[in-house]
């Protein structure tokens, strides 16, 4: 079989291959052509069907076209304060920066954002953002930057065909899987794989790659995140040997459908709250009210006057809490159904009918309404939805150098939802369209530079062979269905280590995870290997094992509740464990973690904070320092 | 894999499913449904166009859209608004000026061309149900080709109606001056249709402002087009609400003229 | 919960069946929902392609009781009590495994339509639109690209030789878009559209309209106002003897 195995592998070689075809890994693609590279990209679903088109609400963007007041510092302050000051800053910083160039780009590449009267793309309102800030297309922006990116690709293709060009120059492989990276001395060389329709071999020989895979969703029940998101980029760079940091951190979206019960989990927009809806209990109350946390109440309404007055005057009211970043909301309404204040199927209601005009609803929250319509026989204009948490996002991921996007494996780039840092320990709603443009690009254009000064790799046939025979041995297995296995994962990471942790179940998950080890390492794989869906999940499987043992472990190891982690036994921010990121590596086949500082911040920025602001967050030393240096 | 030959969805590399379709709701009925509907218009119209008779209530000046404008030697004088041109002779209409260019007029029309294609071409008789042709080519060599010319059908169908409005017009009419019967109503309630009809059509549509790429730089066009797109929307329910209007207004004068019934009279 | 009995066609280019399966169906469920309890307890090899499951991403296109559909916005209570359902691969394009079919046909065809091309004169940030100027390009965008409309389309689904020369209702509102959109610095889309695209063998029986699970008005909104242009451009004589005169002096610039 294994001799079979190698001469049927397909061998190609490019200069930058980007491993994922959403945001990052197409922005990623594009500056790296842009560059003169030879670029692959692999695309684990169809092109243009990548996680990305989830994305509903909008890119943040400081461009102040709604709101002239905007700029780059206020939009650095709210995503500092979105991510309780975990955040590597540096990333906060060039985020900030740079998003508006990002998305104004876009609009050359042919996108078409919705427009403010005199023209310029329209901005929204958002959970944690103090201005109208995200750039949208209704309620479908992914979409629009998905096939943008996609449209440019193709342009930038057709481009080379005028030119001459061979088709190597730019390929976009789809439907194909990476389950291995090569890695000689340190640095990376290539990747083995299989394409899903025939599950043919593949191997691709690189100098410089970018991982852009996106996130670990996969691993919960209850989760917005298409099948993909199975953790496969987190632990190719950890089996590589490159680090993880804040895998702990996970968001959990406060509005995610909750009836009937083949649909839960899947978003409903942000965008619903931050057009007029409000969270109401099964006793009608709008319960947000009461769940405002001491180091929002400068900036959130405390009575639904003021709230609504926001809407309409924002420069003299304070916020809706409705808005409150994402962990805050999610909490509340955990509390609430544990209250029993929850509705029927176990969710809360948010409620927009009552106070919009069903012209506005359709028009501005389109997909919603279609939504609710089609798949839980709810007319949106007419009649509140039930929501709940779900599963959204892991602010973890790959450890990188801000300005790079670099990770520890020399040639290993990692952006969008698979790198970590940028977000600390909660992300802010807008944040991850406009993150995965700026890292992407950055990923893109420092991947290519590093190609140009690194001589092509060569992979040799025992590697391919060893990989090839790794990703064959489930049709060889004894053991368990795929589909069983993933169940019971979901259903440890959904008990376990869901929204609100404590000690002893995270050790109870851990010692079930280790039990899932042998078992997953076991998973059968029935009939070919053409186009079988089995034989892909027994594949992912082991990644959403290691990702899932990642979380597991550095959420037990942090005694605090701080954004995506919330501990029942630890309440409340511990201003030590401010300055600590958990980082996971792989030890042989063992995960360990080991605390990093987090890097502190410049003077500069600390400036741009209210020193009271600081203290809540941190110790008097850290933020007196810079006074004393201030002056 | 008898039928393969002649059936795309059948032959591999597509799935080899034999069965050519696999609908089981009731798609058959809204070809045989627009057959019937058209075929019966058809006869009816036929059928009048030719009478040349019954299509003028002297009395009221009610005069039916099937002879309007009149222009044969052979029409009641008062009948003819716009003058007697044309040859008497059985088989040429008395609005054998106006007939060509409404018959062209629904025969290029987007919503019939769907119908006719669909219910009397099969091609395809229903969505996912296979073409009763074997060659294609659609609307692209002679003589479909033609249906291009739907924009001048247009402009005819256009000035038609006008006519059509001023026969409305002029049907206020007694012998004693003014006057108003249902025959009236009927009349006009027809040429309000016609012109939810006209003024909805696609070439319509893209005259009045469909052909522009800034609406922001033309308010007043963009408005036109705003109208024309909403009455555009439900094309396809005026295009059969005329055809019975039509039939109607027709069968209502027809009947008045020839004394079968007598018009209610509201005044005069 | 009930039991329902599902037709699956299983099988690849050489050939396949129906396999037939009785399932669990609970009260809400998507035909999604039903093939992935089919995977999970009858056919763990059973190729079905999907990703987001909320009728966002247009992966799992296939064909239920002949109608082609998206099996993830398929409500099984859609279905009487009782009657069988019957799930195919799209029959327009080459078959993978089982459900899965090869849609590169859609790709090549998006490959060969010229992108949009940027306005010399404006640098990032210096484009300015109107709302009511975007709109009609934007309800082209939404498309999801389940090619629902290609697999429809009986010029190709009927014709296989029609293939080379139709690029099919996804690559027209495309045509559409880039038409109508603002600051599209091109001006032969039309020509493209009649002579590269063959808008030509589109004889509106709407078909693709019918099917579209985003409901873009594909044929009124994109096809027909693409037909009329060609019409204006190409067939219109008051417009042709209007060039004609007037010609000399000015060449011929895009409309408003």
């Amino acid at each position: 079989m294994s001799d079979n195995a190698i001469h049927d592998v397909e061998r190609l070689a490019c200069d930058v291959l980007v491993i994922g075809a959403g945001g990052a890994g197409l922005r990623a693609a594009v500056e790296a052509r842009l560059a003169g590279k030879r670029v692959i990209v692999i695309s684990k679903s169809l092109f243009g069907k990548a996680h990305t088109v989830m994305a509903e609400g909008g890119a943040a963007a400081a461009m102040g076209n709604v709101n002239a007041n905007d700029n780059w510092q206020v939009h650095f302050r709210d995503t500092m304060r979105g991510g309780k000051f975990l955040n590597n800053y540096r990333m906060a910083e060039i985020h900030a920066q740079e998003a508006p160039d990002r998305i104004w780009e876009l609009e050359t590449y042919g996108a078409l954002f919705d427009r403010t009267a005199d023209g310029r793309i329209s901005q929204r309102n958002f959970g944690g953002h103090e201005y109208p800030r995200l750039a949208h297309v209704g309620d479908r922006t992914g979409l629009e930057l998905i096939r943008t990116l996609q449209q440019k690709l193709v342009s930038l293709q057709q481009d080379d065909e005028a030119a001459g060009e061979g088709p190597d120059k730019l390929q976009v492989i789809d439907e194909t899987t990476i389950t291995e990276l090569f890695v000689e001395q340190g640095a990376v060389k290539g990747a083995f794989g299989y394409r899903r329709g025939t599950g043919r071999f593949m191997a691709i020989a690189a100098p410089a790659i970018v991982l852009a895979t996106g996130g670990i969703g996969r691993s919960f029940k209850v989760t917005s995140n298409s099948w993909e998101y199975t953790g496969d980029g987190h632990a190719l760079a950890l089996r590589a040997g490159a680090s993880l940091i804040n895998m702990e951190f996970i968001q959990f979206h406060p509005t995610g459908m909750v009836w009937p019960p083949s649909v839960r989990g899947i978003l409903v927009t942000e965008s619903v709250r931050g057009d007029g809806g409000v969270l109401k209990n099964s006793e009608g109350r709008r319960f947000m009210f009461d769940y405002i946390p001491e180091v929002f109440k400068a900036q959130y309404a405390d009575n639904p006057e003021e709230a609504d007055r926001w809407y309409t005057d924002p420069d003299h009211n304070r916020r809706p809490p409705e808005l409150l970043p994402r962990d805050e909301v999610a909490r509340a309404i955990n509390s609430e159904v544990k209250a029993g204040r929850g509705t029927e199927h176990g969710g809360v209601y948010l409620d927009i009918a009552s106070r919009r005009s069903a012209e506005y609803i359709t028009e501005r929250l389109p997909s919603m309404y279609h939504q609710f319509k089609e798949l839980a026989d709810v007319d949106i204009t007419a009649a509140p939805m039930e929501v709940g948490p779900t599963c959204h996002y892991i602010m973890g991921g790959v450890e990188v150098d801000a300005e790079t996007a670099a990770s520890k494996v020399v040639g290993l780039y990692a952006a969008g939802e698979v790198s970590g840092g940028m977000h600390g320990s909660n992300r802010l709603g807008g944040n991850s369209l406009s993150d995965l443009l700026v890292f992407g690009k950055r990923a893109g254009e420092f991947a290519a530079e590093h190609a140009a000064v690194t001589p092509a790799p060569e992979l040799s046939e025992e590697e391919i062979a060893a990989a090839a025979q790794d990703a064959l041995r489930p049709f060889a297995n004894d053991g368990e269905n795929p589909y069983e296995l993933q169940a019971a994962l979901q259903a440890v990471n959904g008990r376990l280590v869901g929204i609100i942790r404590r000690a002893e179940e995270l050790e109870e998950a851990l010692a079930e995870l280790e039990t899932l080890r042998p078992r997953i390492a076991n998973v059968t794989a029935a009939g070919g290997r053409a186009y079988n869906p089995g034989w892909h999940l027994a594949l992912d499987l082991r990644n959403m094992h290691l990702c899932s043992v990642a979380t597991a472990k550095a959420a037990l190891e942090r005694d605090e509740s701080r954004g995506g982690h919330t501990r029942e036994d630890a309440p409340g921010m511990d201003p030590a464990w401010r300055r600590i990121n958990l980082v996971a590596s792989l030890d042989g086949d063992e995960l360990v973690l080991t605390r990093q500082d987090v890097p502190a911040m410049t003077p500069e920025l600390l400036g741009l904070f209210d020193p009271s602001e600081l203290a809540k967050y941190m110790t008097p030393e850290e933020y007196r320092s810079t006074e004393a240096e201030d002056a | 894999m008898t039928t393969t030959e002649d059936s795309a969805v059948s032959s591999p590399p597509r799935a080899a499913i034999k069965a050519r379709n696999l609908r089981i709701d009731n798609w058959r009925r809204g070809p045989i449904l627009t057959v019937l509907g058209i075929t019966a218009w058809v006869a009816y119209a036929t059928f009048r166009v030719f009478y040349q008779g019954d299509y003028w209530v002297a009395d009221y000046h009610y005069l039916t859209p099937f002879y309007s404008p009149c222009v044969s030697d052979g029409c009641v004088p008062e009948s003819a608004h716009f003058g007697r041109f044309l040859p008497d002779h059985p088989l040429i209409p008395y609005a054998a000026l106006s007939l060509p260019f409404l018959l062209a007029f629904r025969l290029t029309c987007y919503y019939y061309r769907k119908a006719y294609y669909r219910s009397f071409w099969l091609s395809p008789p229903a969505c996912a149900v296979p073409d009763g042709h074997a060659k294609y080519t659609g609307e692209t060599r002679f003589p479909l080709i033609l249906q291009n010319f739907h924009r001048y059908f247009f402009y005819a169908a256009f000035l038609i109606s006008v006519i059509n409005t001023w026969d409305a017009i002029l049907a206020f009419h007694s012998p004693d001056g003014f006057g108003l019967g249902l025959g009236n109503l009927i009349l006009w309630a027809n040429v309000i249709l016609l012109w939810c009809y006209t003024l909805g059509c696609h070439s319509c549509r893209h005259v009045m402002g469909g052909r522009l790429r800034h609406f922001s730089k033309h308010p007043v066009r963009y408005r036109f087009w705003t109208l024309s797109s909403a009455l555009n929307a439900r094309h396809m329910m005026w295009a059969w609400i005329t055809l019975a209007s039509l039939a109607l207004t027709d069968f209502y004068i027809m009947a008045v003229a020839a004394g079968w019934i007598t018009d209610l009279r509201f005044i005069g | 919960m009930s039991t329902r009995t599902f037709r699956v066609w299983r099988g690849d280019a050489e050939g396949g069946d129906f396999a037939e399966f009785d399932v669990a169906v609970n009260e809400g469920e998507v035909v999604l929902d039903v093939v992935h309890r089919i995977q999970a307890e009858h056919a763990p090899d059973l190729a079905v392609r999907w990703n987001c499951k909320a009728g966002k991403c247009g992966s799992c296109s296939a064909e239920v009781n002949g109608m082609p559909r998206l099996m993830c916005m398929t409500r099984m209570n859609l279905f009487a009590e009782g009657e069988p359902v019957t799930i195919t691969p799209l029959r327009t394009f080459p078959v993978v495994r089982d459900l899965v079919t090869d849609v590169s046909f859609n790709y090549e065809k998006a490959r060969r339509m010229p992108a949009f091309a940027p306005p010399a004169d404006l640098k990032p940030g210096e484009y300015r639109m109107q709302q009511v100027d975007v709109e009609r390009s934007q309800e082209f965008r939404k498309c999801i690209e389940c090619f629902l409309c290609q697999n429809t389309c009986h010029v190709v689904r009927d014709h296989e030789e029609n293939k080379p020369p139709f690029a099919g209702p996804r690559l027209f509102i495309r045509a559409a878009e880039l038409d109508m959109h603002p600051l599209d610095a091109r001006d032969d889309r039309r020509e493209a559209a009649q002579d590269e695209q063959g808008l030509g063998y589109c004889n509106i029986t709407k078909c693709c309209t019918e099917v579209c699970p985003e409901h873009i008005k594909i044929t009124d909104n994109a096809i027909i106002p693409m037909k009329e242009r060609v019409a204006g451009d190409r067939y219109d004589p008051l417009v042709w003897l209007g060039r004609k005169i007037f010609r000399k002096g000015r060449s011929g610039s895009a409309a408003g």
